[in-house]
């Protein structure tokens, strides 16, 4: 990447992320402290994804707002929101511009609640998200570690069977298979957040001021109170799991995000050690029907070379499944900006340096024009990323298999399923489809039976 | 589901929305939402500040600068100055399409692209300047384009980074490319017309007049307030060129800055989207002496009369025959379309609710389609354009919009060049003719329709549940909530993945597309909250 222009960003805005993880929340309406042109644009962006309402209110910041403050828009953002939805919850993120003036968020938080004493007021979610200092995943990491410390206060006795996870940005398909697999392990999963419902729900047959689903305010209350934190993604350092485990001392394990038998395996395999139970058998059924079909599919993958982008923690687990399945990830690429990404890469795909030696690059904090460029002098088989590498898999001439956030030139990017056996089989067929067609189409013979 | 009941009366639809806001919110959107009647025309308050909490479906003023007016040019590399989002978000959202021709798509053709300085921290504290100027070095040695423009986010405006003094010390570098700024930071004025009115100063100062020369054609005009969604201006592009009229510059759809530099060189100036666009209109002919009127080329019989108006201005028999006889050929097949489908959209209703002028042309469609719009307004539009220029005096500009620059404009004294004697131009007035004005949305609306400016999410929510039209109109962000409610949706911004709708043939596409809309089966399977209620198609109880 040039230094000082991003041509064609490959990430987002903070509060984006902040925005989707409030919405996991039942019953909470994410707010953003800043001028009312970010949150329309940040509405209108999710939506093109999830395809389902999403309600982003903001303070409507007025030029004056920029001189003085943004203090009484804020109050009055909340009491008609307030108002308005009735909300259990209401998640408040900032804007570059509130934070460059130096908004105290949390004072006019305080004083909000000291001037309402006589109302009855939803749980109120701070959190500080500065586009300047991150993408949308530091700001859904930054909204995940507020919901749980503004709403967990205190720790009572540990409940053997309950179990927090902290799952990450994964599609609404992806939180429910985590929510299944929970169950079948006879475990009681709290999941910050659980945008399954709200961000993919059914058809209304009654109005709804908001959409049903996500993770009660009671639910999270309680969350201390759990046997462990599982706490998926391989980038985070400091989130909501290590705040619970310093505060509370719940124990907190961190994972990869289970995409790939290797890491489903460690996944299933901590689930496991918590219930105390083994994989249960419907799951064990899907884990050995993955592995068959590695071994159907394997003429078809070995050898083949990906370009992979995207969040970093989406990016490493593909590049596990890839590594597991004989395909090399010549590219690994995130606009995330954390320089330990290409560790947690090379930590997954460990033999591909053996097998293909000097074939992997890892980028960090790069955009598409770079990708694009590398991708071009790499000369891969596939893409696999976000709809946004559809200008770069069109010139190359090879397919993209569409993961992960955003996906607005397909329906059903809330449905993909990335993770855990039966998500991995689904990116699998994926792929193997996605490289058995475009032989397909190139051949001059046009085979019909490959 | 066919039963026949008396619409609900729009006065006590309004009070009963009212009921829920608290007091002072009820006062303030009490003045926005009008029972209308087109003969007397009420006061609507419009360009007003957006209460905190409510949702509303305003952008900013960045997104209707960098995203609306300047998006659209091809040949213009538009770097966001600013955090990463605000580019992003503005990134090819809208589809406004162009054709690169003979250049081919990696040519002189930066639509694809999104540049921005991605500010980072050591930026908000230190000043962005040095990685501005970097970055405009950069956009440059790179890709060698004739213009680049420089656009303000929010925090910009607050470090004070000042973008007009790199440009112009830019432009003064390289000798051979334009570069220009727009102080568009999205605090600016109340929704994204602010950043219309920037824009529109920023292209008049750096970019129009710069060149010189006239295309070809005996016949020249610009369009202005035509954006290319869906390819809107190819087609009335092809359309003009059949009836031989010249287009010279669009704003901007499929344009290029080549063109708005000789927009002067053109006889006639006509405007679709009044709101974005009538600042250049104005200053153009107060500098250069070309008159402008309002068209209006969405609905067939609009564009028939919009192609009329022209023909007329120019005063040859010869044209007006011409345009004649392609209205003729053009309207057979618009018959044929509308005879086939109007018996299933017929007497159904329509609510409109988007843009600074879409809620008001798109009613001409559905006209044509026998379908009422009982309700509909604009995002961000003002008063004029809801009630006429001539309320344009009484308007009073309030301290949101205070800030916003007018600039002065004289006639250029050498290029000033009247394109009709005052006499002329009379003798078109006593033919009808209204330059320089546009009678707005509502003397076109039926009486007893509801108008509401700067719709919140709960009045519309409650406007479906009261009366569930067959379709309503408006954004993306408000698509999946409306259709939740078991109501189709039709994305008047970028008209789902449909269009070009604009002219003949674009009417045609859109009977056909509203058709496959509101009597797709998926309505009869999914069970709307309202089913209990009967459908209405009817008469305005107050009519
Ligand atoms: S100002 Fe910041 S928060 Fe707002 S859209 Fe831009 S990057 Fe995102
Ligand atoms: S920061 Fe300002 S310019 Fe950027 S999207 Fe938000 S309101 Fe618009």
């Amino acid at each position: 990447m040039s230094d000082a222009v991003t041509v064609n960003p490959c990430k987002v805005c903070a509060p984006l992320g902040a925005c989707v993880a409030f919405r996991g929340v039942e019953g909470c309406v994410p707010l953003i402290h800043g001028s009312q042109g970010c949150a329309t644009y940040i509405r209108r962006y999710t939506i093109s994804h999830f395809r389902e309402p999403m309600d982003i209110a903001s303070s409507s910041f007025a030029e004056s707002a920029t001189v003085f403050g943004g203090s009484s828009l804020f109050s009055t953002g909340l009491d008609n929101l307030i108002r308005q939805y009735k909300p259990a919850a209401i998640g408040v993120c900032t804007s570059c511009l509130s934070e460059t003036i130096g908004d105290d968020v949390a004072l006019f938080l305080r004083e909000y609640v000291a001037s309402r004493k006589d109302v009855a007021l939803p749980a109120l979610i701070r959190a500080s998200t500065p586009s300047y200092k991150g993408t949308h995943m530091d700001g859904f990491h930054a909204a995940v570690r507020a919901i749980l410390s503004c709403i967990v206060k205190a720790k009572g006795a540990t409940v053997a069977n309950q179990v927090n996870l902290l799952p990450g940005f994964v599609s609404p398909a992806d939180l429910r298979y985590f929510k299944e697999l929970l169950a079948d392990f006879g475990l009681d999963g709290i999941l910050v957040p659980d945008y399954s419902e709200t961000l993919d729900g059914p058809s209304w047959d009654e109005y709804h001021r908001l959409p049903e689903g996500g993770t009660s305010v009671e639910r999270i209350a309680s969350s201390a109170n759990s046997a462990a934190t599982l706490q998926l993604g391989r980038s985070l350092r400091a989130g909501g799991g290590a705040w619970l485990e310093q505060t509370f001392g719940t124990p907190c394990r961190r994972l990869g995000l289970p995409i790939g038998l290797r890491e489903s395996d460690a996944f299933c395999d901590a689930l496991s050690e918590i219930s105390g139970h083994p994989l249960p058998e419907i799951h064990a059924r899907e884990r050995g029907r993955l592995l068959d079909s590695y071994v159907d599919g394997h003429k078809y993958l070995f050898g083949k070379r990906a370009v992979v982008y995207g969040e970093e923690d989406l990016v490493v687990g593909i590049a596990s499944l890839l590594n597991e399945i004989g395909i090399n990830p010549v590219l690994c690429a995130s606009g995330g900006m954390d320089e330990a990404f290409k560790e947690q890469v090379l930590a997954v795909t460990g033999d591909a340096q053996r097998l293909f030696p000097g074939e992997m690059e890892v980028l960090s904090d790069t955009d598409y024009d770079t990708i694009f460029a590398r991708a071009e002098a790499l000369k891969p088989d596939l893409i696999i990323g976000s709809s946004k590498g559809y200008k770069m898999a069109r010139k190359l001439g090879v397919p993209l298999v569409r993961v992960g956030f955003p996906i607005h030139d397909r329906i059903g990017g809330q449905r993909q399923l990335h993770v855990g056996y039966r998500g991995t089989q689904n990116l699998f067929d994926l792929i193997c489809n996605a490289l058995m067609q475009a032989k397909q189409d190139t051949s001059p013979i046009g085979f019909m039976y490959v | 589901m066919n039963m026949i009941t008396k619409i609900p009366e729009a006065a006590a639809v309004k009070a009963e929305i009212l009921e829920k806001y608290p007091a002072k919110v009820a006062k303030k959107r009490s003045k926005s939402m009008v029972v209308n009647d087109p003969a007397t025309v009420p006061v609507v308050q419009a360009n007003v500040r957006t209460i905190p909490g409510i949702i509303s479906q305003r952008g900013c003023c960045y997104a209707g600068c960098k995203g609306v007016v300047l998006g659209p040019t091809r040949d213009i590399i538009n770097i966001t100055h600013g955090p990463i989002g605000c580019g992003f978000y503005s990134w090819l959202t809208r589809r406004n399409q162009t054709d690169p021709g003979e250049v081919g798509p990696d040519g002189e053709n930066f639509m694809m692209y999104c540049f921005s300085t991605d500010m980072q921290d050591e930026n908000i504290v230190f000043g962005g300047e040095k990685k501005l100027r970097a970055a405009i070095q950069e956009a440059y040695d790179i890709f060698h384009p004739k213009a680049i423009a420089v656009f303000a986010t929010c925090p910009v405006g607050l470090i004070g980074d000042d973008i007009h003094a790199i440009s112009r010390e830019m432009k003064e570098k390289f000798g051979d490319c334009n570069v220009f700024a727009f102080s568009c930071e999205g605090y600016k004025g109340v929704s994204q017309s602010a950043g219309h009115h920037i824009a529109n100063n920023q292209i008049f100062k750096h970019v129009i007049g710069r060149g010189n020369t006239r295309p070809d054609g005996k016949y020249v005009m610009n369009m202005l307030g035509e954006y290319n969604i869906g390819g809107d201006a190819f087609e009335l592009e092809r359309l003009l060129e059949s009836c031989g009229i010249t287009l010279n510059a669009t704003f901007s759809g499929n344009s290029t800055i080549g063109a708005f530099e000789n927009a002067h060189m053109a006889d006639l100036n006509v405007v679709m989207c009044h709101r974005s666009i009538n600042y250049v209109a104005d200053m153009i002919e107060k500098k250069y002496g070309i008159p402008w009127f309002k068209v209006n080329f969405i609905g067939a019989e609009s564009t028939a009369k919009s192609l009329r108006k022209i023909a007329q201005y120019f005063e040859d028999p010869a044209l007006a025959e011409r345009v004649e006889k392609v209205i003729a050929e053009e309207m057979a097949a618009v018959k044929d379309a509308s005879d086939e489908i109007r018996p299933r959209t017929e007497g159904r209703l329509a609510m409109l609710f988007v843009g600074g002028s879409r809620a008001h042309h798109y009613q001409d469609l559905f006209r044509e389609l026998g379908m009422k719009s009982i309700a509909a307004g604009y995002e961000f539009a003002h008063r004029d354009d809801y009630e006429g220029r001539r309320v344009l005096p009484t308007i009073q500009v309030d301290a949101d919009s205070r800030n916003i620059e007018e600039l002065h404009v004289e006639a250029d004294p050498a290029h000033y060049a009247p394109r009709k004697s005052t006499d002329e131009m009379e003798t078109l007035v006593q033919h009808g003719y209204e330059f320089n004005d546009y009678d707005g949305m509502m003397t076109e609306m039926e009486k007893g329709s509801l108008v509401i400016d700067d719709i919140s999410h709960y009045e519309m929510e409650r406007l479906i549940e009261t009366y569930h039209p067959a379709v309503f109109c408006a954004g993306i962000k408000e698509k999946y909530c409306v259709q939740k409610m078991g109501v189709p949706m039709k994305q008047l911004h970028s008209y789902d993945y449909g269009g070009p709708y604009a002219g003949f043939k674009g009417a045609i596409n859109f009977y056909r597309d509203i058709d496959r809309m509101v009597n797709a089966k998926v309505w009869k399977l999914i069970r709307p909250p309202w089913l209990d209620t009967p459908q209405i198609t009817a008469e305005f109880a107050s009519a």
